[in-house]
């Protein structure tokens, strides 16, 4: 497998095209960019932006995703070619999302990665903490995610289930306050998990880099042949993307640690940040960018997989983890297992 | 209820199912394909002889990109080229990456497919194939192979298998063992995360526990 870029166009009245074997950007006549097409995995082009003809072809035929999201990150619509592959998958998706039993065996195998992930924020934090009050609280917070872990196998049904991560996600975001370097905590305050839309900075940057990650978690999910709407913990709803979302549960805190590092490292400042009339607060521009280099970066740094035999850029283990899931669903396996941060 | 007949069976598959039953699977059931330096070697190789056509050489006509089947057999492909003896004999010839000198069991995979493409050519020219060739491309050499009893009965088996398996729709398990190194479906065949092992099962056993 291999970790190929993703080119995010960003700026507005863009023209991206083909040009010969390359895909050109342009701004008012002005090229910009040019990116050789055997580099690219995929285009994410944010807001109105123009795309050839001839490139979408050229993508679809090169099996690289062109993917729209709306000026905030918000998925719109996605050019596939030929619907992939494995009917025979798919059917056993739609078979074993109606069997409780399976899927709430799923459903509790995902909340109990992100459980252990976010826990994994949260202790690691605590120990290179230098506020002995901090790290009281952190280490607090961490125990008490220990408690929903806990919980988690005798949950019998899927509303208990959600019951335990919705109490678990309450006490991960109220100690996350505690992870910011004291000098950046007026400025990055939150008060619990807020979105549509974020009322403060550190929401908006966790939902902006929610939804870079949801689109590689539903890009892995469809890569892999899965229906992305059809869930086991996410209920289905028209227009939602259940089990990208299932999906994309183990690997939320890679999101919260990367907010977090920008912020600490001054990467991401509190004039990043606009807040409209009424309290929604939005990442903006320059700030933006930033963001999406370090998510870009992040993604090329390998992590060893506990059931592989090699390491795996963070960028794959989407991939990678929707095909263990495809093969929980076939039979090859009789639970779905999380990444698990070490 | 009246069973609705299989499709026929893609020449390729015989090849892969000797090679693995799992790349089998992957291929033709899950339908993922994914290239490596391998078969992008294959695919350069094939170019060459890809191309429809015929001509003339050393007083034999040669058929390249031929379409072949077998009804009875219930297969379908195509030679990558196919010579006609003077006496109207075809000779199938496969084209292969790699030496012929590459290891015994999968060298025998190239010979089943070869023996099938010679069963299907028999049934299509109604006239006895006795021999074909492998011509490896990095040694240059052909490797003549011929089409015996042994060797249809082995073909014949693999056609059951691989029909079998189709019917049925179940990807059997991996291998696990040193065929995966070079397979090009490695990373979508996931050997090693579905090899049931000391550390896959401390995984879901720990996976509800708190460990600091």
């Amino acid at each position: 497998m291999q970790l190929l870029n993703t080119l995010y166009v960003t700026l507005p009245e863009s023209y991206v095209h083909l040009d010969n074997n390359t895909v050109r950007l342009e701004v008012e006549h002005e090229t910009r960019l040019r990116v050789p097409l055997h580099h690219l995995g995929a285009v994410v082009c944010f807001g109105q932006v123009s795309v050839s003809l001839p490139l979408m072809h050229r993508l679809a035929e090169e099996g690289v995703a062109l993917v729209l999201l709306d000026a905030n990150g918000r998925f719109k619509a996605r050019l596939e070619g030929a619907v992939s592959g494995n009917v025979l998958l798919r059917q056993a998706q739609y078979r074993l999302a109606g069997d409780s039993s399976f899927a709430i065996g799923v459903a509790r195998n995902c909340i109990a990665g992100k459980v252990r992930n976010c826990r994994q924020v949260l202790l690691r934090g605590a120990r290179e903490s230098k506020a002995e009050d901090d790290a009281a609280v952190l280490a607090r917070g961490a125990n008490d995610l220990a408690a929903s872990l806990r919980a988690l196998p005798a949950a019998g049904d899927l509303d208990t289930l959600r019951g335990i991560e919705g109490e678990a996600a309450r006490q991960y975001f109220a100690a996350l306050n505690y992870l910011i370097r004291p000098a950046a905590r007026e400025d990055f305050r939150m008060d619990g998990r807020t979105r549509r839309p974020p009322r403060d900075r550190v929401n908006a940057l966790l939902s902006f880099l929610y939804s870079l990650l949801m689109n590689d978690c539903r890009s892995a999910i469809e890569a892999a042949g899965l229906d992305p709407q059809i869930g086991f913990l996410h209920a289905v709803r028209p227009g939602r993307a259940a089990l990208a979302l299932d999906l994309m549960e183990e690997f939320r805190s890679f999101a919260d640690r990367l907010a977090l590092s920008l912020i600490n490292r001054g990467q991401i400042g509190a004039d990043g940040f606009v807040e409209r009339e009424g309290g929604a607060v939005l990442l903006e521009g320059d700030a933006r960018k930033a963001v999406l280099v370090a998510y870009q970066e992040r993604k090329q740094e390998a992590l060893t997989h506990p059931l592989l035999a090699e390491t795996v850029p963070f960028g794959l283990l989407p991939h990678v983890q929707a095909r263990l899931l495809a093969r929980t669903l076939r039979g090859d396996t009789d639970q779905y297992l999380p990444y698990l941060v070490r | 209820m009246v069973a609705e007949p299989l499709d026929p069976i893609p020449l390729s598959a015989l090849q892969h199912w000797c090679y693995c039953p799992r790349q089998c699977a992957l291929i033709h059931i899950e339908q993922v394909f994914a290239e490596n330096l391998y078969t992008q070697r294959g695919q350069a190789l094939h170019k060459r002889v890809d191309d429809p056509g015929f001509e003339l050489r050393d007083g034999l006509r040669v058929e390249r990109a031929l379409p072949l089947f077998s009804d009875s057999l219930g297969l379908v492909g195509k030679a990558d080229v196919v010579e006609f003896l003077p006496d109207g004999t075809p000779y199938p010839v496969e084209y292969k990456h790699g030496s012929r000198h590459k290891r015994a069991d999968i060298a025998a995979c190239d010979d089943v497919q070869l023996a099938a493409q010679a069963m299907c050519l028999e049934e299509m020219f109604g006239r006895p194939v006795p021999e074909g060739a492998l011509y490896y491309a990095s040694s240059r050499r052909r490797r003549i192979v011929a089409v015996d009893q042994n060797l249809r009965a082995k073909t014949k088996e693999a056609i059951a298998g691989v029909r079998n398996m189709l019917a049925a729709g179940v990807t059997p398990p991996p291998l696990a063992d040193d065929h995966c190194r070079a397979c090009s479906l490695h990373d979508l065949c996931q050997p090693e995360a579905l090899h049931a092992d000391a550390g896959r099962a401390a995984a879901f056993a720990t996976l509800f526990e708190a460990e600091d």
